[in-house]
């Protein structure tokens, strides 16, 4: 990998204050007031003009959100004041095809993100998010030609609502859980894609959340479906403003890989510190089908997530690749699940987790290979890095097997950074700190590798900047 | 160029391990530092680079009139010290390539006087190349995880070649012979000869004569009980290869 040190090391003197933390001044279209109700849920569907039985899925939802119990394992989400988030705000009329038609100071905020610089380079299609709503959106036009759809969430339900409606809800019921039927009552946005039999969309499509207000909940909603023997590689990025006060960013993530499809999802997901992050993802894979997720978790004050991936046809693979970095006052529970239903299924779980500064990151983690899944293999790995006393690190792998023929391995470990490997590195002229993002850029180099050059280098930035400060 | 006066050195439990040690090393000089296991010269070349485990109780270091003793091991290295490690670390996921130049660009910029001045890619790439020829290091090492899986002999080219790229003016060198066959020695120790002159002066520690042979000192120091107890040019080499240390031993010299 032609990741080098140097371009980590540029990375120092900027902060996620200056970056990222950055806020502009609010001018919506519409703003709901704080709290969740029905009548939340009916404005939301009326703006969105939905059709019933959309409005009706929403309500019964938060039917089911308000009877759920909030979860006792995990992280602590006791303190989520729900009254007090704003569901939605949409914060133009419409959406725009180009970065000049937005406003301003939202335009000046995609700007400082890179995101149209990104696009021009190495991007097949931009969906960016604002607060509750896509405010822009395009695809290359040879793709659309091919008869690959990239749309945001509300305009999929509207241009293609029997698509939406065979899937919606289907892979990720919306009585999953507690965080799943919120989102299933009040999500706005998100990608809706499918990729036509044999299309191979070569570059990246991405999407790139962003919430500005304080106090603000997204609900982002995304849909895959990659046909036979398709491809896609989707990209997720997303950051907040540093607020002392929290905001809750819950999605849904559905993927459907019909057979001999391949589809990899990336995020690189770096919330400011008061943003709880609760999210659920699952895909199905069907008959030698591959879905890979690699889930980068830098940011946020709570994470839990444990993208899942059922292995429906024989043959099917998964993998999952995880890192977590938790700093000062965050907590990363992460993670994967591997569900083998059918036979001669292969999944791996690599997940790489650092904690400093009394941080907590940790992986969670289910493997389960069901009955009738004859020859399936699996393997599971995760290494824990920690760097100080404070710091912690929680392994909670669950497996249960319920057929003979089949190989999974699991293995474990659990690492300080070395005097000697600093002192080391350090007798070359690296300072503390660099020697110390290097060791760790080197831990998760694993990860590293399998993103595009560009992300793989925003990804050591971004570890290079949370090291700083972590020691000296 | 390197000035030890009257070092001292103790363990973090207190114990001394280097008791008193004075040397003068300039560039363009081969110092030879010779002893039995266990005498202390380890922790000396630990203590000149700055290892945190190792306290300096009493004396200095002074290089170019700069005193060593406060400075961390990574200002030390930027100043020009340089030491080849007897058991190199591996840092797995971090390729050779990557770490030279990190290492050189960190060095660079500290002699820039903390500006950044980054080593031009093709330079570099030149440079390595050059070096890996010099020292017959296979060209796949390059890419692979610092000392991740190494041979003995593999590290401890790669110590050399580390010290050909980072140019440092005085390099120790830590029983750079122990675990090489006689051929990767050879090799070794005259990529040590090649680099020793105007610019480069060199300590080189060992246990046995041999890669003296190769090396070949200007001036040799018998290490024994944590002291220098005697010095001398090469012929002192070929006389401790005859006798042995015993000769050295304080009861023999007269005690303490």
């Amino acid at each position: 990998m032609a990741i080098t040190e140097t371009e980590i090391v540029k990375g120092i003197g900027s902060d996620y204050e200056v970056k990222y933390g950055f806020h502009v001044p609010e001018d919506y279209f519409f703003k709901s007031g704080r709290g969740l109700s029905h009548e939340l849920v009916d404005a939301i569907s009326s703006h969105k003009d939905e059709p019933d039985w959309m409005r009706k899925f929403r309500h019964k939802s938060l039917e089911y959100f308000n009877a759920r119990p909030l979860p006792r394992w995990g992280g602590n989400v006791a303190e989520i004041d729900f009254d007090n988030i704003y569901y939605y705000i949409k914060p133009t009329e419409k959406q725009a095809n180009s970065w000049e038609d937005l406003p301003a100071d939202i335009k000046d905020t995609w700007d400082k993100l890179g995101i149209p610089e990104a696009e021009k380079k190495y991007l097949a299609g931009v969906g960016a998010q604002y607060e509750s709503e896509v405010v822009y959106h395009k695809l290359q036009e040879e793709l659309e030609s091919q008869g690959v759809l990239f749309l945001d969430m509300d305009s999929g339900l509207r241009e293609h609502e029997d698509l939406v409606k065979k899937y919606f809800g289907k892979v990720i019921p919306q009585n999953d859980n507690k965080f799943a039927a919120l989102n299933s009552a009040v999500w706005s946005g998100g990608s809706f894609i499918y990729v036509p039999p044999g299309v191979k969309v070569e570059m990246p499509l991405q999407a790139y959340f962003r919430i500005n207000a304080e106090n603000m909940g997204q609900f982002e909603r995304t849909l895959i479906i990659v046909d036979e023997g398709a491809y896609v590689h989707y990209v997720e990025g997303c950051t907040a403003p540093i607020y002392t006060t929290d905001s809750l960013h819950s999605a849904v993530v559905e993927i459907i890989v019909n057979q001999g499809g391949r589809c990899r999802y990336t995020t690189i997901q770096n919330w400011s510190t008061n943003v709880y992050n609760l999210v659920t993802k699952r895909a199905v894979a069907h008959e030698e089908a591959t879905m890979e997720w690699v889930d980068g978790n830098l940011g946020s004050k709570l994470t839990m997530k444990y993208p899942a991936i059922w292995l429906m046809g024989k043959g099917a693979h998964g993998e999952v690749l995880s890192i977590a970095f938790a700093g000062q006052g965050q907590h990363q529970d992460a993670g994967g699940k591997a569900v083998h239903v059918a036979p001669k299924t292969s999944s791996v779980i690599t997940s790489k987790s650092i904690s400093k500064n009394g941080g907590r990151a940790g992986y969670r983690g289910l493997l389960e290979i069901a009955k009738g899944a004859h020859g399936s293999k699996s393997k599971v790995v995760c290494d824990a890095l920690i760097l100080d006393e404070e710091s912690r690190s929680d392994t909670y792998p669950y497996i249960r097997i319920d057929e003979n023929d089949v190989s999974a391995e699991h293995e474990a470990t659990v690492s300080k950074i070395g005097e000697e490997q600093l002192f080391y590195l350090m007798s070359r002229g690296l300072s503390e700190a660099e020697a110390s993002a290097m060791v760790v850029s080197g831990f998760v180099e694993p990860i590293t590798k399998e993103l595009p050059l560009e992300y793989a280098v925003e990804m050591n930035r971004l570890i290079q900047l949370q090291m700083e400060g972590s020691v000296g | 160029m390197l000035e030890i006066n009257n070092l001292h050195v103790a363990l973090e439990d207190g114990t001394e391990i280097v008791k008193g040690v004075d040397l003068a090393v300039s560039t363009n000089e081969i110092h030879a530092i010779m002893g039995p296991n266990g005498s202390g010269k380890s922790t000396l070349a630990y203590a000149l680079m700055g290892h945190p485990g190792y306290e300096i109780t009493e004396g200095e270091i002074l290089f170019d009139g700069v005193n060593l003793v406060e400075l961390g091991p990574d200002e030390r290295a930027q100043l020009g010290l340089f030491l080849a490690f007897q058991y190199p670390h591996a840092i797995p996921g971090v390729t050779v390539t990557s770490f030279l130049r990190s290492a050189i660009n960190s060095v660079r910029k500290a002699r820039a006087g903390g500006e950044d001045d980054p080593v031009p890619v093709p330079q570099f790439r030149k440079e390595m190349l050059a070096a890996m020829d010099d020292l017959k290091v296979p060209r796949e090492l390059a890419s692979r995880y610092i000392n991740d899986g190494f041979s003995g002999g593999e590290k401890k080219r790669l110590e050399i070649l580390q010290m050909a790229m980072l140019k440092p003016r005085m390099a120790v060198l830590d029983e750079t012979d122990s675990g090489l066959d006689i051929d990767a020695l050879k090799i070794v120790a005259a990529g040590v000869r090649n680099l020793v002159g105007p610019e480069l002066g060199a300590v080189v520690i060992t246990h046995y004569q041999r890669i003296l042979t190769y090396i070949k000192p200007d001036f040799v120091h018998v290490f024994v009980g944590g002291g220098i107890v005697a010095e001398g040019g090469p012929e002192l080499a070929e006389k401790l290869e005859a006798e042995g240390y015993e000769a050295f031993t304080p009861a023999a010299v007269g005690g303490e």
